[in-house]
């Protein structure tokens, strides 16, 4: 790492950090907490970042919540802050509301959900748990950071321009997204590209850091799941993320250039033929698009997966069941995570054939899933279970993902998808996969690492009520959501299903949803004031608090060393996860400890 | 590569100029096959042949894919793999629906 | 602090990181220019008439520019081995004329673009031409990105030459590999717009 020293003025932000540091290179502010090449505090930038876009992307649904419980009817006070050329008389539009719609999607996936767990925690706690002094490119690691947080200024400006933000779903798809006049899409695609690069300079970091900077003795098969989950979750970022690109620059010269690549010859767009060339294929999107989102649902998932084995293994003070099994099932879930995109796309009229084959990878795809998740399940069997705040979350991961996971399989059947298909069935599914299963595990390492990071525990009362709120707020949102899909209402609707007789039996859901969004917010409230509160006031702890076997707990102090981590070069002697060992005193084995 | 000899060098730069004067030939021949306006189908296949013979020479011997170490072998089957996927798979599932013209 | 590894090579991968990383970050690109042939196939298997691209575009020019581009390969091929071979004046040779040959491919797209768009066909024109300026547009991009790296390790970068030999050799070798990879992309456009 580059010393960059300032010539004897003290760091402005010295005060800022109480404890016992070694100050041997004395860093000015910038360096040191804004352009740092350290993985650490790259690691925290990305999670106080990803952090922040989390809880923008829930207000954004908190919105349109408001909407769909009490349609066309003013927002109370917020209603009249959101300017007269969105929601006048605080009234929302229903273009306001795609906007809300797209934006929830792209800020809760692509700019809160992945980089929290991968910016955020792979940076900060996979080099730690491999041994190693830093990421392979520190500046690469930095520049990551920074076209993240460029991408993410250009996505949330992007309100502010005429017309607004893009308002073609998350998903984008042309033609709508091309021949909506304003200028939001634009920025959107833009904004998409700073994002994929990031990721792409991420990922290949990672990869290096992974197979090039693991300590002496620890192979492959003796690394801590979570680091197998990044590793393979990187390589998805790697491969899948640039054809989005390609489509990302094709639909930006859809968009700014005249072309047609997205776009039918003939289109009729407001009665008039557009006056383009034509020629091009809506579908081509679609496959370019999924190519990458399919993936990506297994980036979202994996460090989920990996998160919530690392914090089993240490709670139930025994090894992980079938370590090998979920090794080699996460590999194969990766690979297959590429030949299954299509089964977004049932309803293109892809022919028989090409549906047989997508419903048959889709099915095969979950026998991994079910795999790791009964791997789980049985680690639990005979083990004394603590049950502190970190471990409720992972617990409440199992289940939750299972029904997000099991509520896919008629999904990836073109007979029932057809039914489903854009129904609030689909917004459930992937919610249960994602909200209560992928941000559950967040919060469980958040909650667990946070010793790491601070030196001090986060309370656990606290904890465990923003546990219980949670778990039962986030089930009355997306529970209902089964029960208005299978009675055929679809997604995307402004007035939430008003005007459709098949809806009237079931649209009173819509309150009791809008109500636990709410409920949900507040208890969000306990754990903001937690995490703050604990960074000054949570209870002091040793290095190692929860007795974990893993390097980053073994081999370093917690706070670590800011610079290489390490004071000597940790070597490893045995797999990640020896709880009680017969014969020994204590009932963790650290990996580092020769016997 | 990092520990070969300055002898072996300078084998590897005969070897070099050898494939840029192959190089240069399969250019000229790829052009002057396409001023015989043969039939699509014939043309992609012959084109086709001839930049996939100059492509592995670069990639053989430019970037020295001919001795590579296992792990970027990995790698790169890994990427060929998924490349497949993506060039195949889009136009199959387009088969029941477009007419592929010769 | 020293990361381990971006110098000498680690022993059970026989890599060094720089090395790995190139090589992760060219599947990467092979992804990208996947996405875009596999688009171009869906385009044009599924259009109902593509002109052939000698009646649309100046195969002489991009003939001249595929004999620059691999020219300027060998000569970056030639800049490493120089300094494999601990000739350094030969190396600033060969690593200025890629720079060079480079610029004159830049230029030479330049006039072919100018005289498309001079008469009114940019890629709004048709999807031939669409698919031909986002393609070539992208190559170019990666063009200038090569120079920009190239410039740097001729110039300022040199200076790593007197104090790490061994990096500097390796930084030219993974500049090559981006190198290279752009004339194989080059390789595979030139036929299927210009010929097919």
């Amino acid at each position: 790492m580059e010393n960059v020293t300032t010539a004897g003025h003290a760091p402005a932000g010295a005060h800022a950090h109480g404890h016992a540091h070694l100050h041997d290179h004395e860093q000015s502010f910038i360096w040191k907490y804004v352009f740092s090449q350290d993985h650490k505090v790259i690691g925290i930038q990305y999670t106080i970042t990803a952090l922040l876009f989390l809880l923008f992307g829930f207000a954004l649904m908190a919105l349109m919540r408001y909407q769909l419980a009490f349609p066309m009817q003013p927002i109370p006070v917020i209603g009249s802050l959101l300017g007269q050329a969105n929601a006048p008389g605080g009234i929302m539009l229903p273009e306001f509301y795609n906007q809300l719609g797209a934006m929830h999607g792209t800020i809760m996936v692509f700019l809160g959900v992945v980089p929290l767990a991968v910016g955020g925690f792979g940076n900060y706690v996979m080099p730690l748990q491999i041994g190693a002094p830093d990421m392979a490119f520190p500046k690469l690691n930095m520049a990551s950071y920074w076209v993240y947080f460029i991408g993410g200024v250009v996505m949330l400006t992007s309100f502010f321009i005429p017309g607004g933000a893009a308002q073609s779903g998350w998903t984008s798809y042309p033609p709508l997204s091309v021949i909506t006049a304003t200028d939001g899409q634009t920025m959107w695609l833009i904004g998409m590209i700073f994002l994929i690069t990031s990721s792409l300079l991420g990922s290949m970091n990672f990869i290096v850091t992974i197979i090039q900077l693991r300590a002496k003795g620890l192979n492959f098969f003796r690394l801590p799941f979570f680091v197998w989950a990044q590793f393979v979750t990187s390589f998805l970022l790697l491969l899948a993320f640039p054809p989005l690109e390609a489509a990302g620059v094709l639909q930006l010269m859809d968009k700014v250039a005249g072309t047609s690549f997205f776009l039918p010859s003939g289109l009729v767009v407001g009665n008039k033929v557009m006056e383009r060339s034509g020629g091009g294929n809506p579908l081509l999107w679609q496959h370019l698009f999924w190519f990458l989102a399919h993936p990506e649902v297994y980036v979202l998932i994996l460090p989920a997966m990996g998160i919530v084995s690392e914090i089993i293994a240490n709670n139930t003070r025994k090894p992980l069941w079938g370590y090998r099994v979920l090794v080699y099932a996460i590999i194969f879930l990766g690979f297959m995570s590429f030949v299954v995109w299509a089964h977004h796309m049932f309803m293109t009229g892809m022919g028989t054939t090409m549906s047989s084959f997508f419903q048959t990878t889709t099915m095969i795809i979950s026998i991994p899933s079910v795999i790791i998740l009964s791997a789980l399940f049985l680690s639990l069997y005979g083990g004394s279970i603590r049950y502190n705040t970190p471990m409720l979350f992972a617990l409440a991961f199992l289940p939750m993902f299972g029904i997000g996971g099991l509520t896919g399989l008629p999904l990836g059947l073109a007979p029932s998808d057809i039914h489903l298909h854009d129904t609030y069935y689909v917004i459930g599914h992937f919610h249960y996969v994602v909200a209560p299963g992928t941000i559950f595990a967040r919060c469980a390492g958040i909650y667990y690492g946070f010793p790491k990071v601070t030196g001090r525990r986060m309370n656990d009362v606290l904890g465990k009520i923003h546990f219980v709120g949670s778990f039962i707020a986030i089930n009355g949102i997306f529970f209902p959501m089964f029960i208005q899909g299978l009675h055929g209402v679809n997604r995307r609707l402004y007035d939430g299903g008003v005007q459709y007789a098949h809806a009237q039996p079931v649209l009173h859901w819509n309150q009791f949803m809008s109500y636990s969004a709410w409920t949900l917010m507040a208890f969000q409230l306990v754990f903001i004031v937690n995490f703050f509160w604990s960074i000054k006031g949570g209870k002091a702890v040793g290095s190692n608090p929860w007795n974990a076997t893993t390097l980053e707990w073994t081999a370093t102090s917690s706070p670590p060393l800011a610079h290489g981590n390490f004071e000597t070069q940790p070597e490893v002697f045995r797999g990640p996860y020896e709880y009680s060992v017969p014969g020994r005193s204590t009932d963790y084995f650290p990996q580092n400890q020769r016997d | 590569m990092s520990d070969a000899h300055a002898d072996d060098i300078r084998k590897h730069v005969k070897t070099y100029l050898m494939v840029f004067g192959t190089l240069m030939v399969l250019t000229v021949v790829t052009v002057a096959i396409s001023y015989l306006h043969l039939a699509v189908h014939e043309a992609i296949i012959i084109a086709l042949a001839v930049a996939t013979v100059k492509g592995s020479l670069v990639a053989l011997y430019f970037m020295h894919l001919n001795h590579e170490r296992k792990l970027i072998y990995y790698s790169l089957a890994l990427t060929v793999v998924f490349f497949l996927f993506l060039m195949i798979i889009p136009l199959a599932t387009n088969l029941d629906r477009i007419r592929i013209r010769y | 602090m020293e990361i381990p590894y971006t110098v000498e090579v680690r022993p059970d991968t026989g890599l060094s990181n720089g090395k790995l990383g190139v090589w992760l970050f060219l599947s990467s690109e092979v992804m990208l220019f996947a996405a875009l042939f596999s688009s171009y196939i869906l385009l044009r298997v599924g259009s109902t008439e593509w002109p052939h691209g000698y009646q649309e575009l100046n195969v002489p020019m991009a003939f001249f520019n595929t004999i620059v581009l691999i020219s300027s390969s060998v000569t970056m091929v030639m800049a490493w081995a120089s300094l494999k071979m601990n000739q350094f004046g030969k190396f600033k040779l060969y690593l200025g004329s890629t720079i060079l040959l480079s610029f004159v491919f830049l230029v030479v797209k330049y006039f072919e673009y100018e005289h498309h768009l001079a008469v009114g066909e940019g890629p709004w024109h048709s999807t031939f031409l669409a698919i031909y300026f986002t393609m070539t547009g992208l190559h170019g991009l990666h063009i200038i990105g090569g120079i920009i790296v190239n410039s740097y390790l001729w110039g300022p970068g040199t200076k790593m030459w007197k104090t790490e030999p061994v990096r500097f050799t390796n930084r030219i070798e993974i500049a090559g590999l981006y190198w290279h990879f752009v004339d194989l992309v080059w390789i595979f456009l030139f036929p299927m717009l210009y010929l097919l």
